[in-house]
């Protein structure tokens, strides 16, 4: 679903003239905390302010509420929370970056609240490296990989894997 | 100039549906022994058009088939015939036929020859006290054959085609200036050659004398056989550069055609336009390649797109509306251009008098998706017939207000529950003949079907007159499966809501009819899906009644907006019984933990719903503040606790689960005025989740 998949399919409409264009992925990179994270920004459909979000009863903390986003019903999901990273205050620079899953007639369009969005960098396939274990904090089934980008580390994210959330599983099964 | 007959193709399968339950109806209502001729000939009709239009559109099959049937039809018109039952059933079999025939076709999808054989014979045996061996073949080809306009067909010895061949028939009449426009005929033949095996016939008719004869004009016309499996879009594109310029006709080549011997005759072209036509014949026609196979897109298409048939009165009115609203926009837009304190009086009535015609409006576009209910009724004569049969009962089903109007959504999901319920009150509810005249009732058992509107709700009722539910009988069964205690104590209508329970059935018997136990379950979901709910009333000896409530539409939701601390729900208007301020003597306590309250003698549970939706924000309310609002689910009464009612309106019903997830307690979400959603919330669903 995500580059692995797109990439080989850009390079055969391409060709081999165009090197450059094929090897590289561009990414949306925001920050967590101290960590900076990045998603295909094919993905990104836009970036919003935080609005207040109506609360959906009796689902897990980090799925913030729904809000309207013309006409859309759409849900928003806390990174901090799903990551189990510590809280913060929402402040009128908390951004809502509002991605696109799935493909075909299956898409769906959620909202991340993430502290800033940074930068939209260019990543060479060759650069990103695996994600290693990360232990228990950030599950990496998320983490397709990790880039380095001027001294920076940016993990990047799959973003299917992101919001196929278990509980959206169970409920489909 | 060329006419894509494939865009008709949608009106003529819903006229032949139509068609055919005009004759369904009518074989129905035939009375044997007393024919009514009016009915007879309106049976003809109907099947005389199908058969016309089968055959404009080049379905022989089905037109040779509907022939038979106008045979046998016209001679019972003619009183040639006697109307026996096994006609009519025969007929009734045809009909069915013709139905998978047509919605076979319709999908794309190989028509089932064998057995439309089988009606085939079992028609002509009717006709003919004998199989006879497609002798009405021939006829109705010939009848049903299209009659492409522009051919011009020249007195010619025939030579008859026996292999079926699947391609196109092309009649091409080049207008005079074709040639003039720099298009050469003989370039597309050579296309059309790589499609498949092209024959080609030259009309030369309209060629003038020698002497008058003006070369750079074309006088003559081809009548060409592609024999491909390209498609007809395919076919016509080769003749889009000519269009403009050319008369074009095309015909499937679906059947063994009367096709003429292909003739090459060069020798008379040559002297009748020397310049394109000289190898115009001989070359596609040598150009015998084999036909490559496209891939035809149109099979993997959807099938045929959903339409809906709307009286222009409704398009008229809907007109009528977008034009009053145009002028109050403009109406408010001068208003707003240099507006002052003082036009606040007209721009309120302004507002107020889109707000009119905006709800006016929606009421039309509404009214639109609107079908009358006989759309699910008029199947049912059919099913009640044939299971009436079946069981050997009499029983004649009335029906009633037909012409509701209710939504096109509605009716495509409720005629599942509503053949379920039917079946029921013909298996279970109506006895035998004999056991009716025993209990002194008339021997012809009645099962009246109705439908009307009351208030914003359309109630469909399924009335029988037959044996009613003996409600000893469900108790004692209930009790037995294990299903509620013995010593429960419990009121008629719960013991009639039993027949609801997940794998409760009665029959001592089980037919192929019903009796299994599941199904009422599974009806009461469907309706409480489509947001509706079901009731019955039955009386031992006497009959049942079974009553669906239905919204009208299901995209809009009367609602009563309550708050819940900060938050905003939408409880759906239908589900609300009353509101009631609460007051201190009302609660109970039971066993520390569940709370009732006393609604005049009854004693109603309550959810609070700060509780069961794990509210926290807004000022804690004391527990014995608030409203309680009394609402029915699953056909018990319960009362919602909630902080303060906010007010009635109607609610936009939007998904939460096309890009989220199904919630508990929650049927879906809404736009509110100010931009923020309020979820809707699921009665009956809070009803089960407050019980766990």
């Amino acid at each position: 679903m995500s580059q692995e998949n797109e990439t080989p399919a850009v390079e055969a409409v391409l060709g081999q003239n165009t090197p450059e264009i094929t090897n590289t992925i561009q990414y949306l990179s925001f920050v967590l905390g101290k960590e900076e994270y990045g998603v295909d920004i094919l993905r990104v459909q836009e970036i919003r302010s935080w609005e207040p979000v109506s609360r959906v009863p009796n689902v897990p903390p980090y799925e913030k509420g729904v809000v309207n986003l013309r006409g859309a019903i759409v849900p928003i999901i806390d990174l901090r929370e799903r990551f189990s990273l510590s809280k913060v205050e929402y402040t009128p620079l908390t951004v809502v970056v509002v991605l696109q899953t799935g493909s075909g007639s299956h898409t769906r369009i959620m909202g991340v609240v993430v502290d800033s969005v940074s930068d939209v960098i260019s990543v060479d396939k060759a650069e990103i490296q695996g994600a290693p274990d990360f232990g228990t904090k950030v599950s990496n089934e998320f983490i397709n990989g990790l880039v380095s980008v001027s001294e920076r580390m940016v993990m990047l994210l799959d973003v299917d894997k992101l919001l196929t959330l278990e509980s959206f599983e169970q409920n489909e099964n | 100039m060329s006419i894509d007959m494939s865009q008709f193709h949608q009106v003529f399968f819903e006229e032949c549906f139509e068609g055919l339950e005009a004759m369904e109806s009518g074989l129905l209502s035939l009375d044997i022994g007393d024919i009514d001729s009016e009915v007879i000939n309106t049976i003809f009709r109907a099947a005389h058009s199908i058969k016309g239009g089968s055959g404009t559109f080049g379905f022989t099959v089905v037109a040779e088939y509907t022939h038979i049937m106008e045979t046998l039809l016209d001679e019972m018109r003619d009183g040639r015939r006697q109307v026996t039952k096994p006609a009519v059933d025969v007929l009734l079999g045809s009909v069915d036929c013709l139905r998978e025939m047509l919605t076979s076709i319709q999908n794309e999808e190989d028509v089932n020859m064998s057995s439309v054989a089988k009606h085939q014979a079992a028609l002509e045996i009717e006709l003919n006290g004998k199989a006879s061996g497609g002798d009405h073949a021939p006829a109705a080809t010939h009848a049903a054959a299209p009659a492409p306009v522009a051919v011009h067909e020249e007195p010619e010895p025939e030579e008859e085609e026996i292999e079926e061949e699947q391609g196109w028939k092309i009649a091409f009449c080049p207008y005079l200036s074709l040639l003039k426009t720099g298009n050469d005929p003989v370039r597309l033949f050579r296309e059309l050659s790589a499609l498949g095996t092209l024959t080609s016939n030259v009309n030369i008719q309209d060629v003038p004398p020698f002497a008058e004869l003006d070369p750079e004009e074309c006088n003559i016309s081809w009548e060409l056989k592609l024999v491909t499996d390209a498609t007809e879009a395919a076919v016509r594109e080769i003749f889009s550069w000519v269009e403009e310029d050319c008369a074009l006709e095309l015909a499937p080549l679906a059947k063994p055609k009367k096709a003429k011997k292909p003739k090459a005759a060069p020798a008379p072209v040559v002297e009748a336009a020397p310049v394109p036509v000289v190898e115009a014949a001989p070359a596609p026609a040598a150009a015998k390649k084999a036909a490559p196979t496209e891939s035809d897109p149109s099979k993997n298409a959807p099938k045929a797109s959903s339409s809906i048939r709307v009286d222009t009165d409704k398009i008229d009115t809907l007109i009528n509306m977008v034009g009053e609203v145009v002028i109050t926009q403009s109406m408010l837009g001068l208003i707003g251009e240099n507006f002052t304190m003082d036009k606040v009086g007209q721009l309120k009535r302004g507002l107020a008098q889109l707000e009119r015609h905006t709800r006016d409006l929606q009421q039309s576009v509404m009214n639109i998706r609107m079908l009358p209910i006989s759309f699910v009724f008029s199947r049912f004569p059919r099913l009640v017939h044939d299971i009436s049969t079946k069981l050997n009962k009499k029983i004649t089903l009335k029906l009633v207000g037909e012409n509701t109007e209710v939504d096109k959504a509605v009716v495509e999901l409720i005629n599942d529950p509503l053949v379920h319920l039917i079946r029921n009150s013909l298996d279970h509810g109506i006895e035998m003949p004999a056991e009716r005249l025993a209990a002194g009732k008339p021997e012809m058992g009645t099962i009246e079907l109705k439908a009307y509107h009351r208030g914003g709700h359309i109630v469909i009722e399924i009335v029988d007159d037959g044996r009613g539910m003996d409600k000893s009988k469900l108790l004692a069964k209930a009790i037995e499966k294990g299903l509620v205690d013995e010593s429960t104590i419990m009121s008629d209508k719960q013991i009639l809501e039993l027949i609801f329970m997940p794998g409760f059935s009665t029959a001592e018997q089980l037919t192929d009819i019903s009796g299994r136990g599941v199904g009422m379950d599974v009806v009461r979901r469907n309706i409480q899906s489509l947001g509706g709910n079901i009731d019955i009333i039955s009386e031992l000896g006497k009959g049942s009644t079974i009553a669906i409530h239905l919204p009208l539409t299901l995209a809009i939701l009367d609602g009563q907006s309550v708050a819940v601390g900060d938050e905003t729900y939408i409880v759906p208007l239908v589900s609300i019984i009353e509101s009631i301020n609460i007051t201190e003597k009302m609660l109970n306590k039971v066993a520390g933990k569940g709370e009732t309250f006393k609604l005049r003698n009854e004693y109603l549970p309550i959810i609070r719903m700060r509780e069961i939706f794990n509210v926290k924000s807004g000022a804690a309310t004391k527990s014995n503040e608030g409203v309680i609002v009394v609402v029915e689910g699953q056909g018990a009464l319960c009362g919602f606790l909630v902080d303060e009612l906010l007010g009635q309106q109607q609610v936009v019903i939007k998904s939460l689960e096309a890009n989220y997830r199904r919630v508990e307690g929650v049927s879906g979400a809404t736009i509110l005025g100010d931009g923020s959603v309020a979820l809707i919330l699921d009665v009956p669903g809070l009803v089960r989740l407050s019980v766990r």
